[in-house]
């Protein structure tokens, strides 16, 4: 029995002991930087294209202030809303601007915000590296790919276009919670969330990556830091708005010419939070200020002169 | 000689000294107990209510004869609809290629291990076969999806599927459930008496005959008990699945294509968000609903069979 | 002459030795040696998958199995990020988790071992209860959690003590069963003994019982935990799946777990972040190898053989 007793203390002691060890070992408590101490935690949460480039502001961030506690959330541009309507989140990540109904939904909820265009993005589209025949797109032949009518109808290639080849058409994309579906359907088949259902929808553009990497006839769809990301395992698609075929990058994105996929990302802010949340102050400011070096080294397309200045603005904004 | 008397009792007995005293600590600390166990019924309430009442949202909606027979699930499009059969083909043909992996394995090692093994080797094996049951399914759903579907379906067997498929998620989730059914059967058959063995041997059969005809069907109810839980586990499974199996919801008519479980989608609509109250949110519940329904079904199913073919010895 | 090792059943040694020993005599013929064959095969398929598994994630793991590993936060360049925020918050959830639900399974068992009524037909359904509850999918639990959230107004999914409800709630019946079968296994005769003595039914089990079942309920608290340790699927609806870049510190902080940071990066394209998962995942076989090893040891050294 003595045995047992002691046995329970003893591994008692070794839990505690290891808990504490944990939180204690575990603050950088650095002594380096005298002065910033600050503190606090951030919750944000939307878009999947847009948070990886929150994630890496916030990867910067905690270099200057190791204090702050920085969450960043995925559940899509619509999903982000609602937790920031519900005012669970301080800023939400999204990758089309909020729509009419979210805004209501915010007023009532008494959540007042600013809206910041933080990047910009070309929407890629992508296909399999040994797809040889999809160079270029037309976004009338996107809109036969994906159209609601389109259901259960075309699902081969050679639909698409006579002089495709004969090759099943397996099609990745965003899930309705994104804003990038939303952005999406709304340019290429003309009604925002008009899409046809059987394809593979995901919140998580990785899973697109990794399904159009894996099938000759594959097609998938998403933000353009993706596809530079992983250009080894995918390949982008021309897309012919009207004036040619364009291939998405920081130059065609930034001056226009990649046409109509190319868009502006964007961050809510909540206003009260900015307020009253040190923390959050400081990581908003940090964000808006270092944008087109965040963007820069997360691949990402960051913005031009004018949008810098308009930036600005929003961000002084907040504070008064 | 010597005389024994018995002892003298006391000079006084007052009745209450007899009487046990009252301890209402003992009483407080018996009901804190029974309270706990309780708490177990509470849970399984909990679940069924958590989980009816949005269902019963959800079917003020949509009908359930379409939620059960209808074959289009896009439950969060602009164009909905709510035909549960694409995860319900989905999950039987993950759970059908796991048993066809599972129950020979299984079945096989447990025969092994309680017929012709030695006491040291069954020591040592039993505890690595275990092992089995120990890894996360996080850790096989990376090995499905990295190995057996990239490389060994892919590479080595130049199979045409994609990045996803349900034959390697039920591949490896039969594997990990082979010490569930290899664990329950090789404890039914040690169960059977050494009398019925040695009868056998005494009428001239070897060992395999006295396995396949006599100590098979004696451990038969514990047999099908751990078939049985085992195609529970296998249904129930989520990330073997979510990473493995795809997030396409369509009606799967072969081992090499992809398509969304049950699990796999309260899964991936775990992931986005949705709000209390809202036909998303309700719709992960109804589906939720079922999966618990089948489960339920089949761990009642498990304890009937039992008591109907067990053999009393 | 007969030396050997007891058998299970006592009586009758030779003739066990004869038909349960090395193959001999009738044993020989083609079928019966074909039927051995399959068997083993069976049984080495099994080791087989084992043994791959393991060299597939130590091969795509080991490269990154660093310092690094345990002190770097996650990033979106594979090449800093590291596994600390989820290894210590598996460490959090994991202990949070052990403080929930061994109390309450540990009494729960006692009473239906020691103190309920066998034949009332309330405690008969709680037995029937908990066998069903331990068959339920894990995902079901996360459910659960989740509209209890919703019901109490709990805003915040994403807190260290929430996924321990979530998973307190899913080993619950694995503990009561371990803990019953350990306080089973203890003869009436303790019992008896310490009721003969002037004892209280609860005295003997604080003093006699439990303390006589306390390798057995260690062993299956121990396995219980581990297998709170790998789970994944009820902690993804609450929220499990974030980006974080600090220690968990504190019952209602952030937090993200071993499993779902494998889950995470295995999702991802980049090969490197595949690495990370195998890595982490090595991690948390060794964990869960010494949680067991710790269980079999506390089992083969404490038990008590009656």
């Amino acid at each position: 029995m003595k045995n047992n007793t002691a046995k329970f203390a003893i591994a008692a002691a070794v839990l505690s002991a290891a808990l504490a060890l944990s939180a204690c070992g575990g603050q950088s408590t650095d002594a380096g930087d005298e002065g910033s101490a600050l503190t606090g935690t951030i919750a944000s949460d939307g878009s999947s294209t847009v948070g990886p480039l929150t994630e890496a502001a916030a990867t910067e961030f905690a270099s200057v202030e190791p204090g702050v506690q920085v969450t960043v959330a995925t559940s899509g541009t619509g999903g982000g809303f609602k937790t920031f309507c519900a005012g669970e989140t301080d800023i939400s990540n999204a990758s089309r601007p909020i729509k009419d109904e979210e805004a209501t939904t915010c007023a009532d909820a008494g959540i007042e915000f600013t809206e910041i265009v933080i990047a910009n993005d070309g929407l890629s589209v992508v296909v399999n590296p040994e797809n040889d025949w999809a160079q270029c797109l037309t976004v009338e032949q996107l809109n036969t790919i994906w159209a609601p009518e389109s259901e259960g109808v075309i699902t081969n290639w050679n639909q698409v276009d006579p002089s495709f080849p004969d090759v099943e058409l397996t099609l990745y994309g965003a899930g309705t919670d994104s804003g990038t579906f939303d952005y999406f359907t709304d340019v290429i088949n003309g009604e925002e969330g008009a899409s046809r259902t059987d394809y593979s929808p995901s919140e998580d553009d990785n899973v697109t990556i990794q399904g159009v990497s894996g099938e000759l006839g594959a097609m998938g769809y998403f933000g353009l830091s993706y596809l530079e990301e992983n250009a080894d395992l995918i390949k982008g698609v021309e897309v012919d708005g009207g004036e040619g075929c364009v291939f998405p990058s920081v130059e065609t994105v930034q001056d226009g010419t990649y046409t109509p996929l190319g868009r502006p990302l964007f961050i809510y802010v909540n206003n009260a939070s900015y307020a009253e949340n040190e923390a959050v102050k400081a990581f908003v400011d940090y964000y808006v200020e270092n944008a087109v070096s965040v963007a820069e080294s997360a691949l990402f397309v960051p913005l031009t002169d004018d949008q810098i200045v308009t930036a600005q603005e929003e961000l002084a904004s907040l504070v008064g | 000689m010597s005389t024994w008397s018995p002892p003298r009792p006391p000079a006084v007995i007052s009745q209450d000294s007899l009487r046990a005293r009252p301890r209402p600590l003992d009483t407080a600390i018996r009901l804190l107990f029974r309270v706990a166990a309780i708490f177990t019924i509470i849970i399984t309430v909990g679940i069924v209510i958590a989980l009816l009442i949005p269902s019963l949202a959800f079917f003020a909606e949509v009908p359930v004869w379409e939620f059960l027979f209808g074959t289009r699930w896009a439950p969060r499009f602009a164009d909905a609809s709510f035909g549960v059969v694409p995860l319900v083909t989905a999950t039987a043909w993950t759970t059908a290629i796991a048993l066809v992996v599972a129950v020979p394995l299984g079945l096989g090692a447990a025969v092994f291990l309680s017929e012709y093994a030695h006491r040291r080797a069954r020591k040592i094996l039993k505890p690595v076969l275990e092992l089995l049951a120990g890894i996360p399914t996080v850790v096989y759903g990376y090995f499905a999806v990295q190995f057996i579907q990239a490389t060994v379906l892919r590479e080595w067997l130049g199979l045409d599927t994609g990045s996803f498929s349900v034959l390697a998620a039920g591949f490896v989730m039969g594997i990990m459930i082979v010490p569930t059914i290899a664990s329950i059967s090789e404890d039914a058959m040690s169960a059977v008496p050494n009398s019925l063995r040695q009868g056998s041997a005494a009428l001239g059969a070897n060992r395999m005959q006295t396995t396949v005809r006599v100590v098979f069907p004696a451990a038969l109810s514990g047999v099908i008990a751990a078939i049985v839980l085992g195609v529970s586990r296998a249904v129930g499974e989520t990330m073997i699945v979510a990473l493995a199996a795809g997030q396409q919801a369509r009606i799967v008519t072969g081992p090499l294509e992809a398509g969304q479980t049950m699990t796999g989608f309260i899964a991936s609509a775990a992931l986005g968000d949705s709000p209390v109250g809202s036909l998303e949110y309700d719709t992960l519940f109804a589906v939720g609903l079922l999966l618990f329904v089948i489960t339920l079904v089949i761990n009642f199913a498990s304890i009937a069979i039992v008591r109907r073919f067990r053999e009393a010895y | 002459m007969v030396t050997s090792t007891p058998t299970r059943h006592g009586m009758g040694a030779l003739v066990h030795r004869s038909v349960r020993g090395r193959a001999k005599g009738g044993e020989t013929s083609p079928r019966s040696i074909a039927f051995l064959i399959v068997l083993w095969f069976c049984l080495l398929f099994a080791l087989l998958f084992l043994v791959v598994l393991l060299i597939n994630i130590w091969v795509d793991g080991v490269g990154r199995l660093d310092l690094a590993l345990f002190t770097e936060y996650p990033s979106s360049n594979p090449d800093d990020a590291g596994a600390r925020p989820a290894i210590l918050g598996s460490l959090w959830v994991i202990g949070t988790t052990a403080v929930m639900t061994l109390p309450i399974g540990v009494a729960a068992a006692i009473h239906l071992e020691e103190f309920s009524d066998r034949h009332n037909l309330i405690n008969r359904a709680v037995e029937l209860n908990v066998q069903n509850l331990a068959a339920i999918p894990s995902v079901i639990y996360g459910m659960l959690t989740l509209a209890a959230l919703g019901l109490f107004g709990v805003v915040n999914k994403n807190q260290v003590w929430v996924g321990a409800l979530a998973l307190s709630m899913l080993i619950l019946p694995v503990i009561i069963i371990a803990t019953r079968e350990a306080l089973r296994a203890v003869p009436a005769e303790i019992r008896q003994g310490s009721l003969a003595l002037g004892a209280t039914p609860l005295q003997t089990v604080f003093r006699n019982t439990l303390p006589a079942a306390l390798p057995g309920i260690a062993t299956g608290a121990i396995l219980g935990l581990s297998r709170a340790l790998g789970e994944a699927a009820p902690l993804l609806l609450l929220g499990g799946l974030v980006f974080l870049r600090f220690d968990p510190n504190g019952l209602m902080s952030g937090y993200t777990t071993m499993p779902i940071q494998i889950f995470n990066w295995t999702g991802r394209p980049q090969q490197g972040f595949h690495e990370l998962a195998a890595a982490t995942s090595i991690v948390l076989l060794v964990v869960l190898l010494l949680m067991n090893a710790l269980a079999i040891y506390i089992r083969n050294r404490y038990q008590q053989r009656w």
